[in-house]
């Protein structure tokens, strides 16, 4: 019985390039299948506990994870899977899994309508938020090694993923114009998963762009993000009490503003083209802080508020059909953090932490790229990392087209 | 009141339908071709021009507005548009353009495709698994694709039907004219070795009979290194090609490198509709074309 399966498999896989030419790809039966391949040489300094000065982000929540960022030598970063097809006339459906050693991430999974029409689109299950602008793309999109600073500070190692509901809207204009609105769970960093009725999570966004002339084109968004973390866990330092475990209950606000110009000569991107991309945020945290030391005892609720800020500008020049080169500016502000009294003493981080990015790569096709990277990187006070990566990205199969 | 209501909101609904039919064609010659059939009655948008790589760009917000609006997507398919046309198609939450629906043509369904490759391998290049996609340099490929058009403009606008029909008509005759006055015009170009960019004249070349010595790229969709093109210069001593055939929206470099250096005219043609200023239709895309050629066939064997 199984030897039989096997054959009929084998029969169907064999089969499979010729069954699959009449239709064309979106169209096929069988789902588009593509697996990203990455990886890199990094060369930093050993930091005991990297973070962003004046900061409190996700990567604090994972005790003794080792992820990514930490290692040095050569990496493998997670191997991406991507399934994709159309489900029927009305929907399609999309995964992509993030497989690294023992860790298996469900990065994504959604469906999402293709037949509402009226310029409306939904999309749910698991996925990227539409706010910002670099939120949406995975890692083997980015044009550096590492998401801007802004992004790390505000949602950790990867963009806003929650688990919701996304409803889109394009207006029947001539100029691109689209409104979004996203309900979820929100059980990612800077909110926590709350196990409530309703939305913990709540997004709202707009889009504008258009061409100018062949050669120019442009878009611009406004994004809003609300959460609601629940005893979200941080370490912070005391000076009277050491390390101290601090839970944050309370709501997190968010709004971003990006802008992307690209330009090619007669608008045709193969030879020559350039892109400038720039994003700006400001966060305000409001609720209550429980510390305790380390040997829990509680150290008294204080009230807490912050107001943070960061930007970035990303400018990538590909000057020959395989080379392009760039270069990145990140800058954060740690702005207000106010604790009350602070009875647990914690020691509050003023920073304006900032990395400088240039890159170069090549491309052999658009499915094979190896890129240099040097970053001077001063996320913590008083320490600058001169940080060399060699990296490379590989996608197989039908991987399917990115957004602009 | 209810019924002034009902009679306000009946014209807003009846509003779209008496406008024109909004075409959105991915590539210049289909744009081109819908003008031809649908006249006045329908307005045509381009999503890329003739100085554009059509396997090459993105899926813009200014696209995504226009697919948004279009009654009607006219695309080459056989995997042309793949890199973006699927983006467009998502974001535009336009039921009315999606495969499956009346308003998503693609040509290439409409004719018999060439190059279709044995084995699919990425080793190979961008290789379309449907087959060779730039088959509108075949006039003959034309008149099926704009009766498949007419038919589906008369489904979406039968108010029009007559008229598409009777655009149709006309535009065969011309056609057939045409294509007669071309095969003769055409008869020196019998024979004629060529090279090509990328082989973007496979078509062209079997419907002139001319003779394909290869392209200048190692694999289709890779640039060419020194290395290659110096071996390509070195097999026209011994069996040189007449001919380096390049599209308007392709960079000459290489092709201009090996033309130099093996003395051999290079020729730049329109490709589609609006690759030269010749070519305002597509009438004019293959006079141009034919132009072009003979011009350089007779300067290359004096």
């Amino acid at each position: 019985m199984q030897s039989r399966l096997l054959a009929a498999a084998l029969v169907c896989a064999c089969a499979w390039p010729d069954a699959a030419l009449p239709q064309t790809g979106a169209n096929a039966f069988n789902p588009e299948v593509s697996l990203i391949l990455q990886g890199a040489y990094k060369h930093r300094k050993s930091i005991d506990e990297r973070h962003i000065g004046g900061f409190v982000t996700a990567d604090h929540h994972h005790d003794g994870d080792d992820h990514g960022d930490d290692k040095r030598g050569f990496v493998l970063d997670h191997s991406e899977l991507v399934l994709g097809a159309n489900i029927d006339p009305y929907f399609r459906g999309q995964a992509t899994i993030a497989v690294l050693d023992g860790e298996v991430e469900l990065e994504e999974a959604w469906f999402q309508s293709t037949s509402l029409g009226h310029g409306v689109g939904l999309k749910a299950g698991r996925f990227l938020s539409g706010i910002g602008y670099a939120n949406e793309q995975h890692q083997h999109q980015w044009d550096f090694y590492e998401q801007p600073l802004m992004y790390k500070a505000l949602f950790g190692e990867h963009g806003y993923t929650h688990d919701g509901v996304q409803l889109k809207w394009v207006a029947p204009l001539a100029t691109f114009l689209e409104f979004g609105v996203e309900l979820g769970r929100g059980q990612n960093f800077p909110g926590t998963d709350r196990n409530t009725n309703g939305a913990n999570s709540r997004a709202l966004f707009a889009h504008v762009g258009d061409d100018i002339g062949a050669s120019h084109s442009w878009r611009a968004g406004l994004s809003w993000l609300h959460t609601r973390a629940e005893a979200r866990e941080n370490h912070f330092e005391s000076d009277t009490y050491g390390e101290v475990h601090g839970a944050f209950t309370g709501r997190s606000r968010a709004w971003l503003a990006d802008f992307v110009y690209k330009w090619s000569p007669d608008g045709n991107p193969a030879q020559r083209n350039f892109k400038f991309q720039a994003e700006y945020f400001q966060r305000r945290e409001s609720g209550d802080l429980a510390a305790e030391d380390e040997n829990e005892t509680p150290l008294g609720e204080n009230p807490y508020r912050t107001r943070q800020s960061g930007f970035y500008l990303a400018g990538v020049y590909q000057f020959t059909p395989n080379w392009r080169a760039g270069l990145r500016y990140d800058r954060l502000n740690s702005g207000s953090q106010r604790l009350g009294d602070n009875p647990a003493d914690i020691e509050i981080e003023h920073d304006h932490p900032h990395r400088l990015t240039a890159m170069v790569d090549y491309n052999w096709s658009e499915f094979s790229r190896l890129r240099l990277q040097f970053a001077r990187d001063r996320a913590m006070p008083g320490i600058t990392d001169n940080q060399i990566t060699l990296q490379y990205v590989m996608s197989l199969g039908s991987h399917g087209a990115h957004k602009f | 009141m209810m019924k002034r209501i009902l009679a306000v909101l009946f014209c807003l609904c009846a509003l779209p339908a008496s406008a024109a039919v909004k075409v959105l064609a991915t590539v210049p010659e289909w744009g081109a071709l819908a003008r031809e059939i649908g006249g006045e009655r329908v307005e045509v948008m381009e999503a890329t021009s003739a100085r554009q790589d059509p396997h090459r760009i993105e899926a813009r917000p200014s696209l995504i507005a226009r697919a948004r609006a279009a009654d009607l997507l006219i695309a080459t398919g056989a995997e042309l548009e793949i890199g973006w046309l699927p983006v467009l198609l998502r974001e535009s939450g336009n039921a009315r353009i999606q495969p499956g629906q009346a308003g998503f043509l693609e040509a290439a369904a409409e004719v018999t495709l060439r190059d279709k490759p044995t084995t699919l391998d990425r080793s190979m290049g961008d290789v379309h698994a449907a087959g060779d996609p730039h088959f509108q340099l075949d006039p003959r490929n034309i008149p099926p694709v704009a009766r498949a058009l007419t038919e589906r403009l008369v489904r979406i606008d039968p108010a029009g039907a007559e008229t598409y029909r009777a655009n149709l008509a006309r535009f065969r005759t011309r056609w057939q004219e045409a294509l007669a006055r071309w095969e003769a015009k055409a008869a020196p170009l019998k024979g004629l070795p060529f090279l090509q960019v990328h082989r973007s004249f496979g078509y062209l070349a079997a419907w002139l009979g001319m003779e394909g010595r290869g392209e200048l790229e190692p694999k289709p969709g890779v640039e060419p290194g020194s290395a290659h093109l110096a071996r390509i210069v070195a097999e026209q001593q011994a069996s040189p090609a007449a001919l380096i055939l390049c599209a308007a929206y392709q960079d000459e470099t290489a092709a201009r490198y090996v033309a130099q250096r093996a003395r051999i005219a290079l020729v730049t043609l329109p490709f589609t509709v609006g690759g030269t200023p010749e070519a305002k239709d597509l009438f004019g895309l293959f006079d141009d074309t034919l132009e072009r050629l003979l011009k350089a066939a007779r300067d290359a064997t004096p």
